[in-house]
């Protein structure tokens, strides 16, 4: 009785620990299986065509610079959106929404979440770029701002799910104390509730962020695909080309183990360390405030 | 229990009935034994293939005929191999892949069973109902900019494309862009929209007067206007249609193609024949496409 119960242990715990380690081994696969597809992409095109601001593969121009851009801008635009807005609705939701008013809410975010992309997509085309066209006289309505909105509104549920969890998990004895103090409600939630669910919040900004960088299917149908160099201000009103729209629209056609396949899986790769660098960042965010509220409390 | 009986029974019955369905009737159907016929290739001929190939099945219950896209090279390379019995192609064989094919003793004949003309679309609200191929090749490479300078309004000119992946990008590189020269290099201005689906172009035209594309005849709905191209400066403005497509006035169609190795014999000699009657080349019709005859 006693032996087959420790086996059993035994047998969990094991299990538990390898599908621990499995997200490991499968990072770790995906990144292997990237670099051995992309890295022919560095003898077959040149350092200095490859970071070139021309993206025409049936003619061999091979410049990844637009791509690159585009997709930054259009991240950066999605960021501008998603972080006020989600994090404002995390903090309405949590700290000041009725009881009747969070029940309808947090349900509703969640159903804006599982909105499949391809259909936000077709109301970006039909209604939103119509729209900001001629709202803003544009000479098209298909460029990084419609992207950046849309991906601003797939974003936005993320940030609000993990943010609204952190500021739930803030003890009720800070909103407490703070008000025993005599802090107004908005001092309390700037000062005191808002920093100490600080590093959930940044983990939901940077979820958010990496969701915004890695949607494909919206960004394909509303950025117009212009694989412009995307530098100025200005680019945001302008048709853009991202990584991933790149690789979705071209990945179909292209044959096995040529030179324009090879590229394309060199993009995966600058998409897997751009989203590895986010991750990094906002780790080491979260692990400078957990030290210092460790050395303040000690 | 007893349900359960019922239900593996059931089960059985229908796989073995679908199992042995296709040999019993076709020992039964006709005097002549099954036939296969495997057809591959072209994404554009794909639909018209499958129709076919639907149509003719059902009159001919005894011959069953397996269609796949998947591309017109993919089609060429297994007709190459020996793995099809009909490749359809949106483009002409290449002298390369010929001579792959004399290589392992197959001989591709050319068959064209069908035309695609490539509509060059405008809003409606767009003032300009004719132009000509080198003004539609100036306006892609970025020449012209402004509708203005072709006697439009005073509108920036956004261009639309399919994606590069597309056969009828390509085609409208080399026939349009390039007026068909091969020393040509021109390429599509930078800030050309890619869009990756023929609706993609059509909704954007729809709502945008600054915009043209181009896309596939039977794609264009009757709400969008068509421009009338010429092929050369004072030459007449022809609006694509089945009639000017097939005597050639129309500049911007394509033949479609099916190849086969050698002549055709006995049923795939039937079948393309069948393609090329009347009854078939109506379906074409009826998809869009333009009839050879």
């Amino acid at each position: 009785m006693e032996k087959s119960l420790n086996w059993r242990e035994f047998i969990i715990t094991r299990l538990i620990k390898a599908s621990g380690y499995s997200a490991i081994l499968f990072v770790a696969l995906i990144f292997f299986f990237l670099v051995r597809e992309g890295v022919p992409a560095f003898a077959e095109v040149e350092l200095k065509s490859l970071f070139n601001i021309r993206w025409y593969p049936i003619e061999e121009y091979f410049g990844i610079l637009p791509l690159i851009t585009g997709s930054l801008i259009v991240t950066i635009g999605a960021t501008f959106i998603a972080v006020p807005f989600g994090i404002g609705t995390a903090v309405y939701i949590s700290e000041i929404a009725p009881r009747w008013m969070r029940e309808i809410l947090k349900p509703l975010v969640e159903l804006l979440g599982g909105l499949p992309s391809v259909v936000l997509g077709f109301l970006g085309i039909l209604v939103l770029s119509p729209f900001i066209r001629v709202f803003l006289d544009l000479p098209t309505g298909l460029t990084a701002l419609t992207g950046s909105i849309l991906l601003g509104g797939i974003a936005v549920p993320t940030v609000v799910s993990v943010a609204e969890d952190a500021l739930d998990a803030v003890p009720r004895a800070y909103r407490e104390g703070a008000w025993a103090l005599g802090a107004t409600r908005w001092q309390t939630i700037w000062r005191v509730t808002l920093p100490a669910a600080k590093s959930g919040v940044l983990t939901g900004v940077m979820l958010g962020i990496g969701r915004a960088i890695g949607e494909t299917m919206t960004v394909m149908m509303v950025t117009g695909n212009a694989p412009v160099l995307a530098l100025k201000l200005a680019s945001i009103i302008s048709p853009v080309r991202t990584m991933t729209a790149t690789i979705a629209a071209e990945m179909g056609e292209v044959a096995n183990g040529s030179t324009h396949y090879h590229v394309l899986f060199f993009i995966g790769i600058v998409l897997f360390l751009i989203s590895l660098g986010v991750n990094i960042a906002a780790s080491s965010v979260v692990f400078r405030a957990k030290k210092r509220a460790e050395r303040i409390l000690s | 229990m007893n349900r359960n009986i019922l239900l593996t029974t059931m089960l059985v019955a229908v796989v073995f009935m679908s199992s042995c369905g296709p040999a019993s009737s076709a020992e039964t159907a006709s005097d002549s034994p099954a036939a296969y016929i495997e057809n591959k290739g072209s994404d554009t001929i794909v639909n018209l293939a499958l129709a076919w190939a639907e149509q003719y099945q059902s009159d001919h219950p005894n011959i069953r005929i397996s269609v796949t896209g998947g591309g017109s090279g993919t089609g060429i390379a297994a007709l190459v191999n020996g793995t099809v019995d009909i490749a359809n192609a949106s483009r002409k064989i290449k002298q390369e892949e010929i001579d792959q094919a004399k290589a392992n003793g197959i001989d591709p004949v050319e068959h064209i069973i069908a035309r695609d003309a490539i509509a060059v679309i405008v809003n409606p609200e767009n003032p300009i109902t004719q132009l000509t191929l080198k003004q539609i090749s100036d306006i892609y490479s970025g020449k012209i900019v402004n509708w203005k300078e072709i006697g439009g309004e005073d509108r920036p000119i956004v261009r639309l494309s399919r994606e590069t992946n597309s056969g009828t990008h390509v085609y409208f590189l080399e026939t349009v862009l390039r007026l068909g020269s091969k020393e040509d290099k021109t390429l599509f201005s930078m800030d050309t929209l890619l869009l990756p689906s023929s609706e993609g172009i059509i909704a954007e035209v729809r709502q945008n007067p600054n915009a043209i594309g181009y896309d596939g005849l039977g794609y264009v709905p009757k709400d969008l206007k068509k421009i009338a191209i010429a092929k050369e400066d004072g030459g007449a403005y022809i609006l694509p249609s089945i009639e000017t497509v097939n005597d050639k006035t129309y500049a911007i169609a394509r033949d479609l193609y099916m190849y086969t190795n050698g002549q055709p014999q006995g049923i795939i000699k039937e079948y393309l024949d069948w393609i090329l009657s009347s009854e078939a080349q109506q379906i074409v019709a009826d998809l869009g496409f333009v009839p050879v005859k």
